[in-house]
């Protein structure tokens, strides 16, 4: 019985405890502020612009998006990236072609348009901004 | 009566109708330009939702609605032209859409998506025919600062502004590149547009 009281007691000082000290150490990408409190204005970062592109890290790494694409949308309708990426229009606008997985299914076949499993260019290609990372990595 | 009178009411009579036609002409002409003024603001535009809910919520997104300097364009901007001739035109064939606000061809977004090759194609036309007149209200080959624009930019503009300066023709217009820059692309359009050799 008294083994029982003990640990009861113990739990529900812990219980009381617990949230109070996690409380200091969460803090999330937004910053530990409360929620009641405006959250501290982020500092802007311009978007990386390099002439020629972004140097891949590995092989095969999906290239990074050397300029703005502020002005680009990609959506049922319209993929504005393949104004200039497209197989036919890279040439014109100087701009490097997609890469040749991007016409073929999952079955291989060659396609005459982009692939749809390929279509939303930023799910694998991302612009860059010139800030420390976020979360620390040894890559 | 005698001669002097007559004339006299004659006198009146002209003068009168000389009066009247002054007044008339002064109210329907207001009337007129004052309901073309009326049409012509962003306001009414978008009064009716198919503007609203479509084509304005897309303009909101892009550098023609807000920008470092807070310049916008409105919708009459681009789409009426200024010189009166051009615009009364437009204006008139302006009363198709209204036909088509009655049949309700576009009051739904899945009819307005069906329908937004046609429309943007009539626009890239118009656009095409006039050497992009609305756009050239405000840009101008001439103006441009190519050293203040990125680079893929000023070497694509670069020909054209050397053409302009020099007094030629540019071989290219505004829409030829420029298309889909204030609202959404249609489905299809680099397709359509090649076949209309857009």
């Amino acid at each position: 019985m008294k083994k029982v009281i003990l640990t009861t007691v113990a739990g529900a000082v812990m219980m009381i405890q617990a949230p109070l000290a996690m409380s200091e150490d969460v803090a999330s990408l937004r910053g530990g502020n409360n929620l009641d409190v405006e959250a501290q204005m982020f500092e802007k970062k311009k978007q990386v612009q390099v002439q020629g592109g972004i140097k891949r890290n590995w092989e095969l790494q999906p290239p990074s998006i050397p300029h703005d694409i502020e002005k680009d949308r990609v959506s049922l309708q319209e993929n504005t990236c393949m104004k200039c990426h497209s197989k036919a229009n890279h040439e014109k606008e100087k701009a490097p072609e997609i890469g040749e997985t991007h016409y073929k299914d999952r079955e291989g076949k060659v396609l005459q348009k982009l692939s749809s499993r390929r279509y939303f260019c930023q799910q694998c290609h991302t612009p860059q901004a010139d800030a420390p990372a976020l979360v620390e990595n040894t890559f | 009566m005698t001669p002097t009178s007559k004339k006299r009411v004659m006198m009146g009579f002209a003068s009168m109708t000389l009066l009247f036609g002054i007044v008339l002409g002064i109210v329907l002409w207001g009337g007129f330009n004052w309901s073309l003024a009326m049409t012509n603001t962003e306001e009414f535009c978008i009064s009716c939702h198919e503007m609203k809910d479509n084509v304005y919520e897309e303009l909101q997104e892009t550098v023609h609605f807000t920008n470092r300097t807070g310049v916008r364009a409105t919708c009459p901007d681009c789409h009426v032209p200024k010189e009166w001739i051009y615009k009364v035109k437009r204006k008139i064939q302006a009363s198709a859409e209204l036909y088509h606000k009655m049949l309700g061809t576009i009051d739904t977004k899945e009819k307005f998506e069906d329908y937004r090759l046609t429309m943007a194609l009539s626009e890239w036309k118009r656009m095409k025919a006039n050497d992009s007149r609305e756009c050239r209200n405000c840009h101008n080959y001439v103006s441009m600062d190519l050293e203040k624009q990125q680079s893929r930019g000023a070497d694509q503009h670069d020909p054209h502004v050397w053409d302009a300066m020099d007094g030629k023709d540019p071989t290219k217009t505004c829409i030829d590149c420029h298309k889909g820059i204030a609202h959404h692309l249609p489905k299809g359009w680099e397709e359509a547009a090649k076949k209309a050799g857009l």
